[in-house]
């Protein structure tokens, strides 16, 4: 019984962080993402440690430059002495589980910068762009000390849209020549934009998707939050210092701005939203699937027919709300 | 939540090419490969420096890094990688590797700490079964 318990564990480990320990913080984000116990323990006592950092999410179309828009903004934040963490998701596959996480490719310069933290995560079949832990990891990084914390999607559709919730700023990446209409970044993706960037801009039709851009804003009403297009060509670094000050501009108008301290403004409303209903579910996830394992002979009478899918699943809700705790 | 119930651990591989050949298909297919063993793969691509190599290994808390070497350099560098995983206190991440190197340097590596060497011709499916023997073990205990 001499092992130490899982709040000594939790104790020390959000005690390392703090001080900015890079093991124990990378381990503390692999135990998140492997949901192990007591990595929520150290959670709790890292939260109020976090909030400090500017929590910044780059999303777009596969292939416009989110990783290099991201590098490039690593770049310029170390040379205003900033230190950086990057959260950086890529998808797995739905049928081996597997993933290859790449964007550390583009952001290879860093690789040895104490001052810059980059991890990869694979978003294990959650849907939105984002892994189930990837809010966890970046507050890892806010507790750790970083000044800005980059959250990378992977390469979004149309609906992945999480990063809203989970960012300070959403930035919207595209390039030009995706079609008239801006297929890709209609609807939802239009809407999370704090700041939209069109990059690879020295590419012809340029000129074009800024203007269909600054169209599809001017149909918004008339009280939408104004948003600023930045064109960029990320491989050389062009625009990316425009792109930063767009994006403090941006901060300095949201929840930094002197009036909103201590108030819940709907962006802190739907971040915490978020956060609290991802936990809940993630509890009860895990539930569910204990429940449905250990009651394996349910699902056998469902699958000989000899009950019906709806009332092995009152049975089945029955046992999991009777548990004291869900944990 | 017991113990029993917990799902296993996700593991974790960085694949990395050092040095300054650009032959990078080979480290490719073993990314994929191991990608569709169901592992997640660091790639973090050509010409890295073993400092590079450590820090990320570091920074994703991987299991094991795989090198692929085809310069004839494989001497230098494995021991190089070794050592700036020690300096930065990841010596318990495992260091495997392939590419072109002669039978009688796989010996000295193994030696030298190299966990294991594929060398051409050999299976992608050799490279899952020596990690599902040697590194899912160490999850189920942790």
């Amino acid at each position: 019984m001499a092992a130490p318990s899982l709040d000594e564990r939790a104790a020390a480990t959000a005690k390392l962080v703090l001080a900015g320990d890079v093991r124990a913080s990378a381990r503390l984000m692999r135990d998140l993402d492997d949901n192990r116990p007591g990595a929520v323990e150290a959670m709790r006592l890292l939260y109020p440690h976090t909030g400090r950092a500017y929590v910044l999410g780059i999303t777009g179309n596969p292939g416009a430059g989110k990783s290099t828009v991201v590098d490039a903004l690593i770049d310029l934040y170390r040379k205003q002495g900033k230190r950086v963490g990057v959260v950086a998701v890529d998808p797995s596959s739905p049928f081996s589980g597997g993933a290859i996480l790449g964007d550390r490719i583009r952001m290879q310069r860093h690789a040895t910068d104490d001052g810059v933290f980059i991890r990869s995560l694979a978003t294990r079949g959650h849907l939105g762009g984002l892994s189930r832990s990837t809010s966890d990891v970046a507050a890892v990084l806010d507790a750790m000390g970083f000044d800005v914390v980059i959250i990378e999607t992977v390469g979004v559709g149309q609906d992945e849209v999480d990063v809203v919730s989970q960012a300070e700023t959403a930035v919207v990446v595209t390039v030009p020549g995706l079609g008239d209409e801006i297929q890709a970044i209609k609807a939802g993706i239009l809407e999370i934009a704090d700041v939209l960037v069109v990059n690879k801009s020295d590419r012809e039709g340029a000129d074009r998707t800024v203007r269909d851009l600054t169209h599809m804003l001017e149909l918004r009403p008339h009280e939408a939050e104004p948003v600023e297009i930045v064109r960029s060509v990320a491989t050389n670094g062009k625009g990316i210092d425009e792109l930063a000050a767009a994006c403090e501009r941006h901060r300095l108008r949201g929840d930094r701005a002197p009036e909103a301290e201590g108030t819940v403004t709907p962006r802190r409303r739907r971040r915490a939203f978020a956060q609290v209903r991802e936990h809940v579910f993630d509890t009860l996830r895990r539930a569910i699937d204990e429940a449905l394992e250990s009651r394996g002979d349910l699902v056998d009478r469902v699958a000989l027919r000899g009950l019906d899918p709806y009332s092995a699943a009152d049975e089945l809700i029955q046992a999991i709300t009777s548990v004291p705790s869900l944990r | 939540m017991t113990e029993q119930t917990l799902r296993p651990r996700k593991i974790r591989i960085l694949v990395a090419k050092p040095g300054l050949d650009g032959h990078d298909r080979g480290a490719k297919v073993v990314a994929r490969a191991l990608s569709d063993a169901g592992y997640e793969v660091v790639y973090t691509g050509l010409h890295q420096t073993p400092d590079m190599i450590a820090a990320a290994a570091l920074q994703e808390s991987v299991d094991a890094v795989g090198l692929s070497i085809m310069s004839g350099a494989h001497m230098t560098l494995f021991p190089a990688v070794i050592e700036a995983l020690k300096g930065r206190g990841a010596g318990d991440v495992l260091v495997f590797g392939g590419g072109i190197i002669p039978d009688e340097d796989v010996e000295l590596l193994q030696k030298l700490g190299v966990s294991a060497i594929f060398k051409p011709g050999a299976s992608t499916q050799e490279i899952v079964d020596w990690i599902e023997r040697n590194i899912r073990p160490k999850h189920e205990v942790a």
